[in-house]
């Protein structure tokens, strides 16, 4: 039997970057929030000291800060008449787990979309017309504009100090920043951080191609920053050891370095760590939740009730939840009724490493941090005319150098054998003088009607629920997306003088042992009427009106860009929408 | 509801498989901190064998030399610890695929959809060398792997990496899967795991390890990095010799 704790405004399941938000915005606005959080506490100064942190075997191989698949996994197939089998270790991504959610391992990667990509259905049919979409992909507008985001994506900025060179300061164009991005209302609150040698002479190569190169817009600080919460982070020291891993620095932008110290002061906050909410609660009608259930690690179930439920424990975890819980109408692709598992998509990502000449090249990749490098925007999003080229989508492409750690970035040439005393001769000829960006070509990857989640009929959790079970395959619009891309991205470290260059496109079938990014999205997306969506615009569930559903899940497709930017700018929009609107009056801030 | 026995069941097997972060905790008004760190690194010391046999060892030996051979400059597989590093790791978590996913039914999927396999790296050691062992003593007169010389036993490691013999109850592919991924991580993890012995990995490409701080490296561009690795144990060259 469960026990019942006092009732709360406001349950948050999940501490990650989204939950740490809402919950600071909701107990700032004097709600008394509880949030639950799945994994440990998580501390800067204990948990990932300097002394030890930099452990690739530990971090990185044997994901020692992530969910274990043995807690909860997921299956998988790429078709529907296919059976989906588990996923018993991880591998195309990377489940976070605990306080601090995915902020605590993230590369800090910190963009915005562009204009185009919140209206892609429209803005594609308008200049290339009805015909030239395949005719089962299922994009769709967002219900939001840029314009709404904008003031949003501007406070997490200011709350990371995000370091960048903007290319757009309301419509005027900035020499150094990326041209192609929306306007923003100010520049970045710090300035990028300092580039290694490989980076500078991409930028160069790209410039004499005709590009407009720009930093990547980083997390990690190009100098101490104190932000409006009044935390201080300290600056980057490009260690190398940060995708993956905790900073012991203070200089990532994680919730533990950006809100968690001034959430923590709040009387009204508590958590609860260690914790798995198993369920979201319901009344009789069925349209309103009363709060949620978990378990703790002890093996105690409790319940938590609660006015507000804010759902915020990733994109799949969302819509798995949604899915047990009995929240709206489950999606069914043959029939094409139901949202909850609508609009699934991940990435599109390929490599392209090249080698150099070791007597004249000394690149030091060990002198990295997740998100220094430069960039081009030349062939995201609709910033080129892909009429000749018959796909759709596309991404930002850069040598972005997040690493030199051993096991993991040692690249030889092509041909060269897997072992023995010629492998080791060209690990040791090439570490110095190869370059292999962290992320190389990060593709958008648009929505399908025969990508999903629903739930699995065979596999169950710890507890005996029903896994979650995507379906994901790559479509053609895709790979040859990938293609297109991948080919620009080859042809500037040519320029740059590579004298070996290897390329590896992203190949179907979609493959779950191959990292790509932990960018899922979709499955519980935002829209504009419930026939076509489980969120309205402002992340609220158009059948139970009192649960707000933040990240990713959000995301009708995926654009060319990594998520946070967005998922955190909608937070804070949500946010603001429960204290301008809701709480004034609790309901449906939209008709249905 | 959930059945309590079968969550019992469940939850103990968690716990015993983490970390000491494990219990649920309430936390409010305060960053919960304690002096010491509540994470703090497993380190393996030299010593006895702790999951292979002698035999077993002896082999592990040779065919970790073989997938990293001794160079003029750089020791190979057996003087830098791969297989400590490797004996270590299999009498540990990775070894018993501990916080894996382990429910069944166990299905033979796709290639795409990763290992289905309940076999788990300690057994695939164990099976994989017994039937190394056997191979070989059948087609060499008795020998061994350890026994055989440099070129035959590359030319042994060929045939499992091609396919071209077949292990009796294990997958002779994964198990050399299986080496080509354990052995580098030997070469190249930090010397706390029982591989990378004085840091030769690293000294041989010109990785400097946990250095932390390359601030004023960052703006020198196509300069070698000057200063020599140091693992999270420090450099030995930092401790006075005690003998
Ligand atoms: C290695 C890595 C690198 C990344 N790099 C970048 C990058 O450079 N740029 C970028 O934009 N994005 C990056 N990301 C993605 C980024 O981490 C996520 O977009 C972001 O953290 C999402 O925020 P969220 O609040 O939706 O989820 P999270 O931050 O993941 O938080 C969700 C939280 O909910 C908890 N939870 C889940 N289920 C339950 C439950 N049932 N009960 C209670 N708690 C639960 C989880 O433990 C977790 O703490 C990266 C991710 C990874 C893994």
């Amino acid at each position: 039997m469960s026990r019942k704790l006092p009732a709360k405004d406001v349950v948050i399941v999940g501490l990650g970057w989204t939950g740490s938000i809402m919950a600071y915005e909701l107990a700032d606005a004097g709600l008394d929030v509880i949030a639950i959080e799945r994994g440990p506490w998580r501390n800067t100064a204990t948990d990932y000291p300097p002394g030890y942190a930099a452990d690739e075997l530990r971090y990185r191989i044997r994901h020692d800060l992530f969910l274990r698949p043995e807690q909860t996994t997921f299956t998988f197939r790429n078709k529907m008449n296919q059976t989906a089998l588990p996923i018993r270790s991880w591998g195309a991504f990377m489940p976070p787990n605990g306080v601090g959610g995915g902020g605590v391992h993230w590369n800090a990667e910190t963009w915005r979309f562009l204009p185009s990509d919140f209206v892609a259905r429209t803005h594609l049919v308008n200049r290339y017309g009805a015909d030239f979409l395949p005719k089962d992909m299922t994009i769709q507008d967002w219900g939001i504009t840029y314009d709404d985001l904008e003031p949003h994506y501007d406070r997490f900025e200011y709350l990371c100090g995000t370091s960048g060179q903007a290319g757009n300061v309301n419509g005027q164009i900035i020499e150094g920043g990326n041209p192609f991005e929306g306007p923003r209302s100010r520049p970045y609150p710090n300035p990028p951080q300092q580039q290694p040698f490989g980076a500078t002479l991409f930028a160069k190569a790209a410039r004499e191609l005709g590009y407009k190169p720009f930093p990547q817009p980083s997390g990690n600080m190009s100098q101490p920053y104190r932000n409006p919460l009044g935390v201080r982070l300290g600056p980057c020291t490009y260690c190398g050891f940060c995708e993956w891993f905790g900073c012991g620095n203070y200089s990532k932008a994680t919730p533990q370095t950006t809100i968690l110290p001034a959430l923590l002061r709040k009387q009204n906050f508590s958590l609860r760590d260690n914790s798995e909410v198993t369920r979201i609660n319901l009344d009789a009608s069925g349209k309103r939740a009363t709060g949620v259930t978990f378990v703790d690690t002890d093996g105690n179930e409790w319940e938590q009730p609660a006015d507000l439920v804010i759902l915020s424990a990733y994109t799949i975890f969302n819509v798995q939840l949604l899915l047990l819980s009995g929240i709206g109408e489950p999606y069914d692709p043959i029939a094409d009724t139901g949202t909850v598992g609508r609009n699934f998509t991940h990435q599109t990502i390929s490599d392209v490493t090249s080698f150099f000449d070791p007597a004249k090249f000394v690149f030091n990749p060990f002198i990295a941090s997740g998100a220094i490098g430069m960039c081009i925007d030349e062939f995201n999003g609709d910033n080129f005319d892909h009429g000749p080229h018959g796909f759709v989508g596309g991404g930002y492409m850069g040598q972005v150098q997040t690493n030199g750690r051993p096991i993991e970035t040692t690249p030889v040439p092509p041909g060269t054998p897997a072992w023995g005393a010629e492998w080791k001769k060209a690990v040791k000829e090439n570490y110095q003088s190869a370059l292999k960006p962290g992320t190389g070509v990060h593709g958008s990857m648009y929505s399908y009607r025969d990508v999903y989640v629903d739930l699995d009929p065979t596999y169950k959790d710890r507890f005996g629920r029903p896994l979650a079970r995507m379906t994901i395959d790559f479509h053609d619009n895709e790979l040859k997306q990938n293609k297109f891309l991948t080919d620009k991205f080859a042809e500037i470290f040519k320029a740059m003088g590579a004298k070996q260059i290897k390329k590896e496109y992203r190949k179907g079938p979609y493959d779950i042992t191959k990292y790509q990014t932990t960018h899922l999205c979709g499955g519980a997306i935002m829209g504009t009427v419930p026939g076509n969506s489980t969120l309205n615009r402002y992340l609220q569930s158009w059948d139970v009106p009192n649960l707000f559903v933040t990240g990713a899940s959000a995301f009708p497709q995926n654009p060319g860009y990594n998520p946070t930017g967005t998922v955190a700018a909608l937070a804070y929009w949500t946010a603001d929408a429960i204290r301008s609107k809701y709480l004034k009056n609790p309901g449906r801030l939209i008709d249905a | 509801m959930l059945d309590r026995r079968t969550f019992l069941a469940a939850s103990a097997l968690w716990l015993a498989s983490s970390t000491s972060l494990t219990h649920a905790s309430e936390i409010r008004e305060h960053m919960p901190w304690s002096p010491f760190p509540s994470s703090e690194p497993h380190i393996e010391r030299p010593g006895p064998w702790k999951f292979f046999t002698a035999d077993e060892a002896r082999a592990m030996e040779a065919i970790v030399d073989r997938i990293i051979p001794p160079d003029r400059e750089t020791p190979g597989g057996k003087d830098a610890g791969c297989a400590v590093f490797i004996d270590r790791q299999l009498k540990g978590p990775y070894g018993a695929s501990s916080g894996l996913y382990k429910l069944g039914p166990y299905v033979k999927g796709i290639k795409q959809q990763g290992s289905q396999s309940p076999v788990t790296p300690a057994e695939l050691y164990r099976k994989g060398l017994a039937n190394l062992d056997r191979i070989c003593k059948v087609n060499n007169g008795g020998k061994g792997f350890a026994d055989l010389s440099a070129d035959e036993q590359d030319s042994v490691l060929k045939t499992i990496e091609s396919g071209t013999v077949e292990f009796e109850d294990v997958d002779a592919q994964g198990f050399f899967d299986a080496l080509l991924k354990d052995v580098p991580e030997g070469f190249f993890s930090d010397p706390i795991h029982g591989g990378n012995r004085d840091m030769v990995g690293w000294k041989m490409i010109g990785f400097p390890g946990i250095r932390y701080d390359y601030r004023d490296w960052i703006g020198r561009h196509n300069e070698r990095y000057p200063y020599p690795p140091v693992s999270i144990m420090g450099r030995a060259d930092w401790t006075p010799h005690k003998a």
